[in-house]
């Protein structure tokens, strides 16, 4: 997030697009209500009338996989009405003009005709964003789970860099992140292009750094993402090693996933429980849990936050950092030599940019945002003040592309998939909790009540979903939350693994699935 | 007047104010302090570190005025005003505790607690389940100085797993009503009938799942009597061992919400949300409060595992495993090369895993054949 939590209660203007945020960041969305209540205007755009749209001011409920048509023809009115905020423009960006030109063709009507909402409706959400003083922007994976995830996520920056919406109280560009460290795992550098704080593994001064580091020859280009390696499973790749994931049910295209895993010659998996991915491993060690174990996380607004071991591990569960040493301190790796947590995350700060004034005894009471350039440096809850890290905000003239399937006569519906209250990603954690199954007995399909009725089927009815790459079954839930032609379903239960169905596509910069798009046929089935 | 700044007012040192704002000063108990403008007469005393006793007040909510324990004397008005209510203004002179003032509440104390049917409930009802009992001690209050009708009438039909509905200890503070409307924003929890008949419900009086409630566990948190109590907490009730809460970080969504780990002996028994947490000011979801006991469920693994001949995974110790995955490892870089080796970090796990697995790929093959599971 570019600004902090707090920042949720100021602005004027609230624009929520693909964040089902009151199910899937439920304590976010008690501010965002806290703002509404206080008079915000709340615009929310998804294909489904989830809560939020329920609230919302002004809902637009676009066809899934059309969110860059939308944002293109905001940005049109919002040129077309001047509310671009000029200096801004002139003083912190770059290639507005051939933007600005790039967007006379993408008219509001345009835009309906493609993501179905009316032209009128994005008219008034461009003009709303546009006068707010300020407005802020909210999405989550609705806008990044697509083919054209990076050109959504760009689209959003054009409208914020158009009327000055970032980098000032109330305003930003704000990504709710979903796992509890996933924002840690990439700032300590689990990703293929980046180091610790994300050095760009490709920068000569990065590397030097890092070979110096480590005392050995490194490689100076980028890794290849899982997705690709997954591809090359069992060919170039021979072993892995997967730490707290169940990839087998959370990834797309299930039976590509488990093939792979099954390919390999070698497979570690580290893990709390037994799962359909530690099924096919060839070692498992069992990890402390999170009540187990003294470590660092950090929140989607870069907040660096201890975590505190309150009981004994089970059994004879170890810390992952413990795991991984010990499995390197075999190979004869060296700078393995750790006792604690603290010492691991001391050494990561040391060569961290964004942690450089952190440490361990620092952080006690979680008062630092990243940005922490040096010792006695408050803290940044807000990005992009006085300028953008490399310079200037830049303008991205982005186009419209289909999903990778559209609906056809064979696979006539769209699905798109999601979270829901009370379930956290594959259940493995939620499904063992007491009481969980009373709010949240199993898995069904929203499907809108007059879908239900022109497919034969009843509310409580069992279907076949199917798509290109496989078939479940599930039970129909007859909803007006779903719009008609489109169908949702979480991929929490593996007895309905909805995974096996998604997969259509990925990003072709992130990899990362198109898994909010996905058509599909249903048929009525006996239970 | 936002919930955040009264949060802070708790903790802030007494002379700290807000900056640009007008320094204003009122007599507190003889003393002259400084206040600022909009803070109440409470909020001055409290941030003065007055021991004002409160039942309807939480610095979350919007003033309510209910339960009258937090009256002071001002000087000038004819009878005492309710602090968390009125205003603080300058030149104002006030005095906190009085004899008469004490008297007062003591008095008041015992006509709340004659409506109960007991004040001594356990602490693993909630995080503020002891402040009737606590203040009912301070005051020596008389529990059974008036005799009469109990009021309140517990719904214990509601067969929830997670929120006991004991109405039988109900003060009518409507803290549970204002905080599911004020800060969790879903006004699941109503009022029906007026005065003694007054009843905390849900709309149609029925059960809290075929409400709008979505278990949050504000409700009970707030509770000043544990006439809201947390269900599953209240599973540890009698058992052996003293209760010691451990601050850490709620481990599921990436709000990250603070949490005290409330702890008996070894076992965790409950969650209570921390009210000065950065990122939830004492708000959590149905998962960060109710879905802790996977930690200590019997599925989990307890040793490691390796597949040997029979093509089954068998418990094994410790360093024959970590041997087998090394060797594994080591045998791939040797056949394959470094590019055949993967590793795929967790979102889920502290900085410290996957700042340890990046280190081992990088460190240990020379690759950046590294990543987390964000793609999917």
């Amino acid at each position: 997030m570019s600004n902090p939590l707090v920042d949720m209660e100021k602005p004027d203007v609230i624009f929520c697009i693909g964040t089902n945020m009151t199910e899937c960041h439920p304590v976010a969305a008690t501010r965002l209500k806290r703002a509404i209540a206080k008079g915000a205007k709340l615009i929310v755009a998804d294909p489904r009338r989830i809560d939020l749209a329920e609230m919302a001011d002004l809902y637009l409920p676009l066809t899934v996989g059309t969110d860059v048509a939308l944002l293109l023809g905001m940005a049109h009115v919002i040129q077309r009405e001047g509310l671009v905020d000029q200096s801004f423009v002139e003083n912190r960006t770059r290639d507005a003009e051939d933007f600005f030109k790039h967007l006379g063709e993408f008219t509001p009507k345009w835009a309906q005709s493609i993501c179905g909402v009316p032209a009128e409706d994005i008219e008034k959400a461009a003009l709303w964003y546009g006068q707010g003083q300020p407005s802020a922007i909210y999405y989550t994976l609705g806008i990044t789970e697509h083919i054209c995830g990076v050109d959504n996520v760009k689209s959003l920056c054009n409208l914020a860099l158009m009327t000055g919406n970032i980098g000032k109280e109330g305003s930003g560009i704000n990504p709710m992140r979903g796992q509890n460290n996933v924002q840690g795992c990439g700032d300590a550098g689990g990703l293929p292009n980046n180091y610790p704080g994300f050095q760009a593994v490709t920068k000569p001064e990065h590397q030097e750094k890092f070979e110096k580091h480590y005392g050995r020859d490194i490689d100076l280009e980028n890794g290849i993402t899982k997705v690709t390696a997954f591809d090359q499973c069992g060919d170039g790749i021979r072993a892995m090693l997967i730490d707290g994931e169940n990839t087998v049910v959370s990834d797309p295209d299930r039976n590509h996933c488990q093939h792979a895993l099954e390919s390999l010659d070698h497979l570690v998996v580290i893990d709390l429980f037994m799962n359909e991915t530690t099924e096919l491993a060839d070692v498992v060690f069992p990890a402390t849990s999170w009540a187990e174990t003294d470590g660092v996380c950090t929140n989607t607004e870069r907040r660096v936050q201890r975590l505190r071991a309150a009981v004994p591990p089970v059994g004879e569960a170890k810390p992952d950092w413990w795991i991984i040493s010990q499995i390197a301190q075999r190979m004869n790796i060296p700078g393995f030599e750790f006792s604690s947590a603290k010492e691991v995350f001391n050494e990561l700060c040391s060569l961290s940019p964004l942690y450089q004034g952190l440490d361990w005894d620092l952080i006690d009471k979680g008062e630092y945002q990243w940005p922490v350039p040096y010792k006695g440096h408050p803290g940044t809850p807000t990005l992009h003040q006085e300028k953008f890290e490399n310079g200037r905000g830049i303008f991205t003239k982005v186009v419209y592309r289909d999903p990778a399937e559209t609906i056809s006569e064979d696979f006539p519906i769209w699905l798109t998939t999601g979270r829901r209250l009370q379930s956290y990603h594959t259940h493995t954690q939620t499904g063992r909790s007491a009481g969980i199954d009373y709010l949240l007995p199993g898995e069904s399909l929203e499907i809108h009540p007059e879908d239900v009725m022109s497919l034969g089927l009843k509310d409580g009815d069992w279907c076949l979903l199917s798509s290109q790459r496989g078939s479940v079954k599930i039970r129909v839930e007859a909803t007006a939350r779903s719009p008609k032609g489109t169908v949702f379903s979480s991929f929490s239960f593996s007895d309905v693994p909805v995974n096996v169905l998604t997969g259509s596509g990925y990003d072709p910069v992130t990899q990362t699935a198109e898994l909010k798009v996905c058509p599909v046929r249903i048929e009525p089935v006996k239970s | 007047m936002t919930p955040p700044t009264h949060l802070q007012n708790k903790q802030s040192d007494p002379d700290s104010k807000p900056q640009g704002q007008e320094t204003l000063t009122l007599t507190l108990d003889g003393e002259e302090v400084t206040f600022f403008a909009g803070e109440t007469i409470y909020e001055v005393a409290e941030r003065h570190r007055k021991e004002v006793p409160t039942l309807c007040y939480d610095p979350r909510l919007e003033p309510f005025g209910a339960c009258r324990l937090c009256v002071v004397e001002l000087e000038g008005a004819r009878n005492p005003v309710a602090s968390c209510t009125t205003q603080a203004q300058p030149g104002m002179s006030i005095k906190t505790k009085t004899p008469a003032i004490e008297e007062h509440r003591k008095v008041l104390l015992e006509m709340v607690v004659s409506e109960n049917d007991g004040i001594e409930v356990d602490p693993l009802r909630g995080y503020a389940s002891q402040e009737l009992s606590t203040l009912v001690d301070r005051y020596g209050a008389d529990t059974g100085r008036f005799q009469g009708a109990q009021s309140g009438c517990s719904k214990f039909e509601d067969d929830n797993p997670f929120i006991l509905r004991d109405y039988n200890k109900c003060i009518s503070c409507y803290r549970c009503v204002r905080v599911c409307a004020e800060q969790e924003g879903d006004y699941a929890i109503s009022i029906k009938g007026r005065g003694f008949e007054t009843q905390i419900t849900t709309e149609f009086d029925g059960l809290l799942k075929d409400s709008a409630c979505t278990f949050c566990g504000q409700c009970v948190q707030t509770c000043p009597t544990g006439a809201l109590a947390d269900r599953k907490a209240l599973r540890a009730e009698g058992q052996d061992g003293e209760l010691q809460k451990t601050r850490t970080i709620c481990t599921y969504c990436g709000v990250g919400c603070s949490v005290d780990l409330v702890t008996q002996e070894d076992r965790l028994v409950a969650v209570q949300p921390a009210m000065d947490g950065p990122a939830n000011e004492g708000a959590l979801c149905v998962k960060g409060q109710f879905a802790f006991d996977f930690v200590q469920n019997p599925d989990r693994l307890k040793k490691p595992l390796i597949r040997r001949e029979d093509g089954e995974l068998h418990e094994a110790e410790w360093e024959e495993a970590l041997q087998r995955a090394a060797d594994g490892f080591l045998k791939a870089l040797d056949e394959h090369g470094r590019h055949s080796v993967y590793a795929i970090a967790s979102g889920r796990a502290p900085s410290e895993a996957a700042y340890t697995l990046q280190k081992w790929i990088r460190s240990g093959f020379g690759t950046n054949y590294i990543d987390n599971c964000s793609r999917a």
